[in-house]
């Protein structure tokens, strides 16, 4: 124990010493994060630092924030929710940085919340879910498209009422997002008037899929809303080419996180076709600065061997980064309530669209894309980067196709 | 309840295949535990890194399952380096080797681990392949072929185990090994080396079993987490070093898999196979096929 | 008399920590290294003792923060509670398993027990009563006084339990127990035929070595404000639990608690400084290291050093 304090002490004088070094002009302002680098997130987690690191890089070419240089500090917590809380006050207690990211997604979250209520912090969120929920903490600013779980599913049931469906099955991973959004889809589906035909969670580590497709096939769905982590995404989807879900299903997919990473698109490849699934964004979605950033992105991705297109995480980190800019410029202050404050009440402009908040400190108007893989051929990476491998069906200002039904025409079978 | 019986054939067949994959990854562990009792945590580490090859070969284009076979002679180097050291640092001095044993191969697990994260990053891999994603139709019945050619491999390991260890010298002497150290080193054959023949050729089993891994589906370094669990149950409710009797605990739990998952709450799954594990373990520690 | 004073000097320290330092973070940290010291202590009475290695200490951990969770939600019960209550539950499961496992060879108690964590993650992911999959959010209590943080009271909270920890296994080390577990290690067959009782002492082992861990878990929901299935249950745990005796030294009291101190404490401190994939790595290599060259630990190190100074000094007069 000791030996601890002893290092503390050593750690906070070598802090120190370089703090008065920098403080020969003006210190700089230090924002701090713990993000996952390694364990189920971290392959995410790398894409999303580089976004934001990209910001800071951006900010201080053009001479930081309120003339003071951008410090970033980030710790690896894992994907470990019992690290964070450590993590957080090593930030705020020896690092004393001036503000703090949330780590991306919400298990890592989660622990976090009762200490930035208590301490009075604003917390920009990092595509967690609903994590605010139980704390009700309201300097909490979420980056993610979704409000609350029906926001997620919203388009795809749409899409499924409009070709007439009646019947649902749901196929769910056992782990927290999943059963979140799979409550959520429960939910709207009910009060749709849908009727569930099939409901079935799976476990974790689960290597063939081919007996529940056998079983949602025979069930005779007309839409099938899956919610399915990286690796059970993969596996589903090559399970859903060799078994088949039948000729009744008009629509196929939803919640499936894993097909918006490159190297799983990539590897796919014609097996994605007539797979309406959700998305952050796809190429084709007109927002102001995105398609200049991700060409900016495309070029460090490849050096630093992190997920190459980097459509669904990166541009809404940097537009974390966007949000603290517009409001310390605006308020001149760094203040949290003072930022919050600023943070709730104006519109924020990023290269992911416009933001406001809510009370909840999640989107007012959630925009969760719903597309569909469209004539996507094997081995084809740059064949992502352009409007029309995955047409957007949802948000309707975004629309870029109709859904074509069922789903084994839209496989082209 | 109607729909329980007519899907209840196929959930078999899907279980048969799974079966079969689950005997092939714990062959090797069938060796090198179940005959050589070294406690080889590692084993499905060693296999994921047997993955992680065979992906780097498939990159340049090789066939996944080609690729397997000709990582099998340098992971059988490997093995043998593997069982010389572990045979120098604990058997040799007697005493206690079993918990430092287990916990040695534990971290050797671990580094394993780590070392791919390092060298391939967090992301998971896959291969492609003409046999992956696509089914052979029976009728109304499609079979997905990756799970076919794993089951295919399956076989085939336990046919050439089964006969080299029947029919050739030093397949007997590893058997004898097993059971009667003694009385091999009496008939003036090295234990030791026998053995580390034996370790080398369940490494290298193992690296066709890690091929087979990344055909059926993705890999990620921390996979070896998951099969740790399950290639211990087959080996032991196989009863230790029986091959034929691999094959048959890799159906026992892959069928209740596949019935679990397509029938009744798929979430108890897990619990099911390793619920029966335990109840092999206390109740017919011998395991269900063995002596 | 030494341990007791040292006990006293501990339990002085403790206080006069909680009482002067003022970063939370300090707490944060400090309550995991403590944690890792009573898993350590706890895994040592069976495997270091005996011999018989507990893959499943996050079996016992989770059982024990989920019955803190389940008992809290229900009936917010308080702290001392919560923790009694997590040691009786996964004493009985040790109970249970060691009933089921202990007549065996120790590589198969090491698979069943693999085997009890992936049941018991399952079971959790199955109650919904619990939070099932997508985890419970707990809202804490204000803290007791004297304490002003709850976060220092925890950390207060696990310097008793580790304090007590140490304590109980050093008694068992020393009394009879101990010597008939240390029997069972060298020979069980041995054990058997001079008359120890092996498989009543094994299962004894087992049952204390699972209420402390179950203890050690009990604090977590609170220390988080969130528990769920994935992390509760992760094999980190079990990692730390059984590196550290075997970093530290198996056979002495002390040993898991330097190898979980110099463990824990090393990972705090590379999760905030280097940050990544080095952190498993450095248990992986030190483990294999000190298993291969100093199999007695740290402990055996230190002793080596004293003879050799002693002989030396011995020499020189």
């Amino acid at each position: 124990m000791r030996r601890i304090r002893i290092l503390l002490a050593m750690l906070g004088a070598a802090l120190l010493a370089a703090a008065g070094i920098a403080t020969a002009q003006q210190p700089p302002i230090k924002i701090g994060m713990s993000m996952p680098q390694t364990g189920t997130l971290g392959a995410g987690g790398q894409a999303a630092l580089l976004a934001l690191r990209m910001w800071v890089d951006d900010v201080n070419k053009k001479g930081g924030l309120l003339g003071r240089k951008v410090d970033f500090i980030v710790y690896d917590d894992q994907t470990n929710p019992a690290l964070t809380p450590g993590i957080y006050t090593k930030l705020l207690d020896v690092d004393k940085v001036d503000l703090i990211i949330a780590p991306y997604g919400t298990v890592p979250t989660a622990p976090i919340m009762p200490l930035v209520k208590q301490r009075g912090l604003l917390l920009m969120g990092n595509f967690s879910f609903q994590v605010n929920r139980t704390v009700k903490h309201d300097m909490w600013f979420n980056n993610s498209p979704w409000n609350d779980a029906s926001s997620w599913s919203d388009g795809f049931f749409r899409a499924g009422q409009k070709l007439g469906a009646k019947t649902v099955a749901f196929l769910a991973a056992d782990q927290e997002f999943a059963q979140n959004l799979a409550n959520g889809a429960r939910d709207l589906a009910g009060k749709a008037g849908l009727t569930t035909v099939y409901n079935q969670n799976y476990p974790p580590a689960t290597v063939d899929f081919s007996s529940m497709i056998r079983a949602i096939r025979a069930a005779k769905p007309d839409m099938v809303f899956v919610m399915s982590y990286p690796n059970d995404s993969v596996a589903i989807v090559r399970a859903v080419n060799e078994i088949g879900v039948g000729p009744s299903v008009k629509l196929f997919g939803g919640g499936m996180v894993g097909l918006q990473f490159t190297p799983n698109m990539v590897s796919l490849g014609r097996m994605l076709n007539g797979i309406v699934n959700y998305n952050s964004y796809v190429p084709g979605i007109k927002y102001p600065g995105i398609e200049d950033f991700l060409k900016r992105y495309a070029k460090l991705a490849a050096e630093a061997r992190v997920d190459p297109l980097g459509f669904y995480l990166p541009p809404f980190n940097y537009a974390i980064g966007q949000m603290l800019e517009q409001a310390i410029n605006a308020t001149k202050s760094l203040d949290h309530k003072v930022l919050a404050n600023y943070l709730r009440k104006n519109e924020m402009k990023t290269i992911v669209g416009p933001i406001r908040y809510g009370p909840d400190g999640e989107w007012a108007t959630p925009r969760v894309v719903q597309a569909q893989f469209r004539g996507v051929v094997d081995k084809n990476m740059d064949q992502f980067r352009k409007p029309g491998t995955q047409v957007v069906l949802y948000p309707d200002q975004y629309k870029t196709g109709d859904v074509i039904a069922p789903f084994e025409k839209a496989r082209g079978k | 309840m109607g729909m329980f019986w007519e899907l209840l054939p196929e959930a078999i067949l899907f279980g048969i295949l799974l079966g079969g994959f689950y005997a092939a990854v714990s062959m090797g562990l069938s060796v090198s535990f179940g005959l050589l009792d070294v406690p080889n945590v590692a084993h499905p580490a060693i296999m994921v890194f047997g993955s992680y090859c065979t992906y780097l070969l498939a990159q340049q284009g090789l066939d996944p399952i080609v690729a397997g076979v000709l990582l099998m002679p340098p992971f059988f180097l490997l093995g043998m380096a593997v069982y010389r050291f572990y045979y120098e640092a604990f058997e040799r001095r007697g005493a206690e080797a079993g918990v430092r044993g287990i916990a040695f191969f534990f971290g050797v697990a671990l580094i394993i681990e780590v070392g791919l994260i390092l060298a391939f990053g967090v992301d998971q891999r896959m291969v492609e392949a003409a046999y992956v994603g696509v089914a052979a139709s029976v009728g109304e019945i499609r079979i997905p072929l990756r799970m076919l050619v794993a089951f295919g491999v399956a076989v085939v390991l336990t046919v050439a185990l089964t006969l080299y260890m029947s029919r050739t010298f030093t397949g007997r002497a590893i058997k004898a090994v097993a059971q009667d150290e003694p009385a091999l080193r009496l008939m003036g054959a090295d234990p030791v080396r026998i053995k580390q023949w034996a370790f080398g050729i369940a490494t290298g089993v193992s690296a066709l079993a890690g091929a087979m891994l990344i055909i059926v589906g993705p890999v990620e370094p921390a996979l070896d987490r998951v099969y740790i669990g399950r290639t211990f149950a087959v080996v032991v409710l196989a009863g230790l070093g029986s091959m034929t009797g691999t094959v048959a605990a890799g159906l026992i739990l892959g069928i209740s898999e596949s019935i679990v998952l397509m029938q009744f709450g798929a979430s108890w799954a897990p619990a099911v196979s390793f619920a029966l594990l335990l109840a092999v373990l206390g109740f017919r520690p011998q395991g269900l096929f063995g002596r | 008399m030494r341990f007791w004073l040292g006990t006293a000097i501990a339990a002085a320290a403790l206080a006069t920590v909680a009482g002067t330092v003022k970063y939370e973070y300090f707490f944060f940290a400090g309550y995991t290294v403590l944690m890792f010291v009573v898993l350590a202590t706890a895994w040592n009475i069976l495997g270091g003792y005996a011999g018989y290695v507990n893959f499943g200490t996050p079996a016992f951990f989770g059982l024990g923060a989920y019955t803190a969770a389940v008992l809290y939600k229900a009936t917010a019960l308080p702290l001392a509670l919560q923790i009694a209550a997590a040691a009786t539950m996964a004493g009985l499961l040790g109970l249970a398993a060691g009933l089921l496992t202990l007549r065996l060879r120790g590589i198969f108690f090491a698979i069943a027990t693999i085997a009890l964590v992936v049941i018991m993650e399952t079971v959790f992911i199955n109650w919904r009563y619990a939070g099932g999959a997508t985890g419970l959010q707990l809202l804490r209590p204000a803290p007791i006084p004297p304490f002003e943080s709850y976060t220092k009271m925890l950390f207060v909270v696990m310097g008793v339990m580790a304090i007590a920890a140490v304590a109980i296994a050093r008694y068992i080390e020393r009394s009879w127990v101990g010597r008939g577990l240390r029997a069972i290690r060298d020979s069980e067959e041995a054990a058997e035929a001079n008359g120890v009782p092996t498989l009543r002492l094994k299962v004894f082992a087992c049952v204390v070595s699972g209420a402390l861990m179950g203890a050690a878990g009990a604090p977590m929901p609170m220390y988080l404000s969130f528990i769920e299935p994935a992390s509760t249950f992760n094999l980190n745990y079990a990692v730390g639990a059984l590196a550290s005796p075997m970093i530290g030294g198996t056979a002495h009291w002390a040993g898991p608690v330097i190898g979980a101190m110099l463990l824990a404490s090393l990972q705090q401190i590379v999760t905030v400084t280097v940050s990544n994939e080095i952190n498993v790595l450095l248990v992986g290599v030190l483990l294999v290291i000190f298993i291969v060259a100093a199999p007695e630990g740290i402990i055996g190190l230190a002793q080596k050093l004293r003879r050799k100074l002693a002989s030396r000094r011995k020499a020189a007069r």
